[in-house]
């Protein structure tokens, strides 16, 4: 009697010893299931993390479970708190270290838009400079906000393409971020 | 990111890569940050190495700026309690009381004991959050990852009080000006109890026991990153690092604001002003904490929980709908269009890393003049490359979490 | 039992003219005095025998862009731990010349308290090892904390009137 439970099996043909489906359906299964996050954390916000991350809101039972601080075994770039225009430039090099397939996930009102930081310093949203999928509203938003942001990310990581970089429309985003495309 | 190594040996490659020039005495330049895990915020520290040692540190901050005191400039009173929130953002409640007993004292409003002993409650409760996190994460950066995940739990019961006094969990905007926005409800007082009674004795005891006299630990942090009295002073060193060096200055005695003569509590100070002794400082002052929870929700004075200050605490909705007064005053508290009187305060609180001051001049108008925050954090962090001198790597680690930098504080 | 007359008649002893203005603004001793004297008056204070004023709290710029010949003001709090009294010492510089001498040598700590002050007004430290920005960018052309400039960020384009009804 274990309560472990199984991934749902994504669609396809079944029979007596066999089952056919896609491929990107069936890596977009794996893929949703062990997200790594770069926890990008500046100020307030990654407080929240510490939270989502302990043992309450506990970020691990969704696939999440090593915090990867390291950008090239990372998948998805949590950007949490204010980026300043002196933080910038960093922020898109280590988009640019991660390797595909990476998503983006803004946390907070500033990584957002600024949030209350109008000013002279401060970058008026992350994707100012990188494309993002996913916003979370917040200052800060609750750990529950950046599970569930979580879970968009995983609907989006089982329905892509395994090959996104190769889509003529994500190589044209990355372009106009002045992001070089790796071919391969 | 990983730490990188630049080995600059000539000039041209130094300039090349943009590093400081570093003579050829085989030494290495090390960067460490700005996105560290182990840095906890974002800071840059440039380390020249001689093999494991440290030789020279040089520190690049602002990396988070976000421009407070000119934000500060342009905003009504009570609007730049948001600002304070995101100052030291493991202990707001503790910035937010400092600003408004700062406009009180410009206004000279004298706040009830309610709302002071209300005040001591969440300030002691936020001080306990701070501390947390600081020992909690430097058990993290020298490899106990359990004891993070105890308190922690702690930790999120501090939350639920907040959100139960005033509805965010961490930039909690707490209080008004001449008070607290609202009384505390039953709910909120079993929930304080219950914690300074039950949970967190418990869980602090067995933290402690987890840590004080643990081989590895004591290893890792006992004379690791000491410094003298007399050059913590120098550096403007406040808070637990100076107390952990054996100087017993502390806001909360010293000027006591807020009705904290009321109170019996002791002021743990170190001698060695090492990691270890900054760790044991913290803790101490959790239990210190408890103890005045303890007095102030036991003594909790009845009356009113606001002054009565109507150009700037907001009157009761229930008024609003009825009185003429009340609206003008509601419409020209929530416009920003009350004059404060011209003077030159300066009024400082003991916040969770040290003397957390309020430099506030006004001109007479509606927003401050000008707008200083003293941050403990900015002033004692100059002193980090000095004390990794001839350490290594992972001692400098354990020393950045136990000066507990916060870089929204550092930054501004 | 050190109060602020001691203070004052201390200093007035041993500094004549160079301190002015001597106020008691919500009960903290603030005077004011002139660039020159500024490292020695530190020094005096924090090696005093019974003053001991040896606590460097705060240092910080204040700009008035009104008052002629004094459009600038680098604000020095002081701290006697043992006495418990707290100073403020204000220096006015004119727009046309802001230079000041560091005090680096008197409490190490000043340090970073003068590159922000640098960074938000200009002001020039004399002496200073490293008189750089801190906190904003390298490349800023402007010192933004001055009244003249805005707070806001200038690259935003959403905000039109338009979208503000205005």
């Amino acid at each position: 009697m274990s309560d472990i439970k199984m991934g749902e099996a994504p669609d396809g043909f079944e029979g007596a010893g066999f089952f056919a489906t896609s491929l990107d359906q069936v890596v977009g299964l794996a893929r949703s299931h062990s997200l790594w996050p770069l926890p990008f954390a500046t100020s307030c916000c990654g407080i929240e993390f510490m939270a989502t991350m302990g043992s309450h809101y506990d970020i691990s039972r969704f696939g999440s479970e090593r915090p990867s601080f390291s950008p090239r075994q990372a998948d998805i770039l949590m950007v949490m708190g204010t980026i300043a225009k002196k933080m910038g430039p960093i922020v898109k090099q280590v988009y640019q270290q991660m390797a595909e397939p990476k998503w983006v996930m803004a946390v907070g009102a500033c990584a957002s838009s600024g949030g209350i930081f109008d000013s002279y310093s401060v970058l008026q949203g992350i994707d100012r400079i990188i494309p993002v999928d996913v916003y979370v509203p917040g200052c800060p938003p609750r750990p529950e906000q950046i599970l569930d942001a979580l879970m968009e990310l995983k609907k989006m990581a089982r329905s892509e393409t395994t090959r996104r970089r190769n889509e003529p429309e994500y190589k044209a985003l990355l372009e106009s971020y002045n992001i070089p495309v790796l071919e391969g | 990111m990983a730490e990188e190594v630049f080995e600059a040996k000539t000039t041209s490659d130094a300039l090349a890569m943009n590093r400081p020039v570093v003579e050829d005495k085989g030494y290495t330049t090390l960067n460490l940050g700005p996105t560290h895990p182990a840095t906890h915020g974002v800071f840059q520290n440039i380390l020249t190495m001689d093999g494991d040692t440290i030789v020279h540190g040089e520190q690049t901050v602002g990396y988070i700026h976000r421009a407070f005191e000119k934000i500060a400039e342009r905003r009504p009173f009570y609007q730049i309690t948001t600002l304070t929130d995101r100052l030291n953002y493991c202990s707001s409640p503790i910035n937010n009381f400092g600003w408004h007993m700062t406009v009180e004292k410009l206004l000279q409003v004298d706040v009830p004991k309610r709302a002071e002993y209300i005040r001591v409650i969440m300030m002691e409760l936020a001080r306990i959050s701070d501390h947390v996190i600081c020992n909690s994460i430097l058990g993290v950066d020298t490899g106990a990852y359990s004891g993070f995940l105890y308190v922690f739990q702690e930790r999120e019961k501090i939350y639920e009080i907040y959100e139960e006094v005033c509805g965010a969990r961490l930039t909690t905007n707490m209080g008004r000006i001449g008070g607290m926005e609202r009384d505390l409800s039953p709910t909120a007082i079993a929930k304080i109890k219950d914690l300074v009674y039950n949970s967190l004795p418990k869980v602090l005891a067995e933290f402690e026991k987890l840590f004080d006299r643990n081989r590895i630990f004591m290893d890792r942090t006992v004379n690791v990153g000491g410094i003298t009295p007399e050059r913590a002073l120098d550096y403007g060193f406040t808070g637990p690092n100076l107390r952990a060096a054996g100087v017993d200055y502390d806001v909360r005695v010293m000027e006591p604001y807020s009705s904290y003569d009321d109170f019996d509590f002791n002021i743990p100070i170190g001698h060695n002003g090492d990691t270890y002794d900054r760790y044991l400082v913290r803790n101490m002052e959790m239990w210190e904490s408890i103890k005045i929870i303890r007095q102030a929700i036991e003594n909790l004075p009845e009356g009113p929980y606001y002054a009565n200050e109507n150009h700037y605490y907001l009157p009761p909705k229930k008024e609003v709908y009825r009185s003429m007064e009340a609206l003008i005053y509601h419409f020209k508290i929530v416009m920003g269009e009350i004059d404060a009187p011209v003077g030159e305060v300066y009024h400082a609180v003991e916040g969770g890393n040290g003397e957390v001051g309020y430099y506030l001049i006004s001109d007479g108008g509606r927003t401050p003049y000008r707008l200083h925050f003293r941050r403990p954090c900015f002033i004692y962090y100059q002193a980090y490359p000095e004390m990794c001198k001839g350490l290594t790597i992972s001692d400098a680690v354990a020393i950045m979490s136990s000066l507990n930098v916060i870089a929204g504080e550092l930054d501004a | 039992m050190i109060t602020n007359q001691t203070v004052v008649d201390d200093l007035v002893t041993q500094f004549g003219t160079s301190v002015t203005e001597f106020e008691q603004p919500y009960g903290m001793l603030t005077f004011t005095t002139i660039p020159e004297q500024i490292v020695e008056i530190l020094a005096y204070l924090k090696n005093h025998k019974t003053l001991k004023f040896n606590f460097l709290t705060d240092i910080t710029g204040v700009h008035f862009p009104d008052v002629e010949e004094k459009e600038f003001c680098v604000v020095y709090h002081l701290h006697s731990l043992e006495n418990n009294v707290r100073v403020r010492i204000k220096v006015y510089l004119p727009e046309a010349n802001l230079h000041i001498p560091t005090v680096i040598p008197v409490f190490v700590g000043a340090n970073w308290m003068e590159r922000e002050t640098f960074d938000f007004y200009g002001i020039i430290f004399d002496g200073h090892p490293k008189m750089e920005r801190i906190l904003n960018m390298e490349d800023m052309d402007y010192h933004p904390m001055r009244k003249q400039y805005p707070l806001e960020d200038a690259t935003r384009d959403d905000k039109i009137d338009a979208l503000f009804g205005r």
